[in-house]
């Protein structure tokens, strides 16, 4: 039997995980983007854990808009990564310091 | 029994193949990393019997979504070397702050419970349960704005995704189709009035 602390605990874990990997990727704009993509896994995760041991089932399509928005998010977030490669040859983040910041 | 053997197995897959994302070499490898953590999520998500958005994940994101990521990280020549320099540094930290959110999330599940047991397993569905049907009449009737907003997003992230990466190549020969359709006749050709040639 898989109870809610077990799948908590994954998406905890995942979660984590994703937390670290943006940390050590913190130069490769395609990791970040890839770090932030697992991270939305994992909070999936919990609403679709909390949707089912709660019986209903509104969770479950807050994980529906959850996966367009993160598939409108990557889909911008690629044109704009190809955009930036284009101009700099590059996709080191500490390159990118037109604005001074 | 069979199932928490499955969700183990599974649950060790998906956090190896995360790990495998945040430590490759090579972006096309986390990628793949990636794809197998969507496709082990989904069988874990089938477990739990939410089969409708298990389903979705592998068409939308591994379908889709990887596909993008895949081609664009094929596309763009990177220099992983350069990309990689400073990855010992920043591990530390990164070991730290894993360890300290693990530590807080699950002290969190365990001490507080969450005002909920969470020790027990779900309630079994009735019998003829379709979870597809479930969420459909869900989206379409008490979410239809929801939906109609989230397909509008989608649009505008197309649109958006298009002009960006769209670009005007210089030197690149094109029609100008409103030059040729405006032209005139008597702007192309000229009737010459020229008496016979004499035959010789």
């Amino acid at each position: 039997m898989i109870t809610l602390g077990h799948l908590l605990t994954l998406s905890a874990v995942l979660f984590a995980l994703s937390v670290a990997g943006i940390f050590i990727n913190r130069r490769n704009v395609l990791l970040l983007l890839m770090c932030i993509e697992l991270l939305l896994l994992a909070a999936n995760f919990n609403f679709v854990a909390f949707s089912r041991y709660l019986g209903q089932l509104d969770g479950q399509i807050f994980v529906f808009f959850v996966l367009t928005v993160a598939a409108a998010e990557s889909a911008i977030g690629l044109a704009i990564l190809v955009v930036l490669f284009r101009e700099r040859r590059s996709i080191n983040v500490e390159d990118l310091n037109t604005l001074r910041g | 029994m069979l199932v928490q053997v499955l969700f183990y197995s599974f649950a060790t897959i998906l956090v190896a193949a995360g790990v495998g994302v945040i430590l490759a070499r090579n972006p096309v490898y986390a990628a793949l990393c990636l794809v197998v953590c969507f496709f082990t999520s989904a069988v874990i998500w089938l477990l739990i019997e939410a089969e409708f958005l298990a389903i979705v994940l592998v068409l939308v994101y591994v379908g889709a979504v990887m596909v993008l990521f895949l081609f664009v990280v094929m596309m763009l020549d990177i220099n992983v070397e350069e990309l990689r320099r400073g990855l010992r540094r920043y591990a530390l930290p990164g070991a730290v702050v894993t360890a300290v959110l693990i530590a807080e999330i699950v002290g969190v599940i365990v001490q507080r419970r969450l005002g909920l047991d969470v020790t027990r397993g779900a309630a079994p569905l009735p019998a003829g349960y379709s979870n597809a049907q479930e969420l459909g009449v869900a989206l379409f009737t008490r979410y239809a704005y929801a939906i109609e907003i989230a397909a509008i997003l989608l649009l505008v992230a197309i649109i958006a995704a298009i002009t960006l990466t769209m670009r005007r190549r210089p030197g690149l020969k094109l029609q100008n189709i409103a030059a040729q359709v405006a032209v005139r006749a008597s702007e192309r050709v000229r009737l010459v009035k020229m008496d016979a040639e004499p035959r010789s």
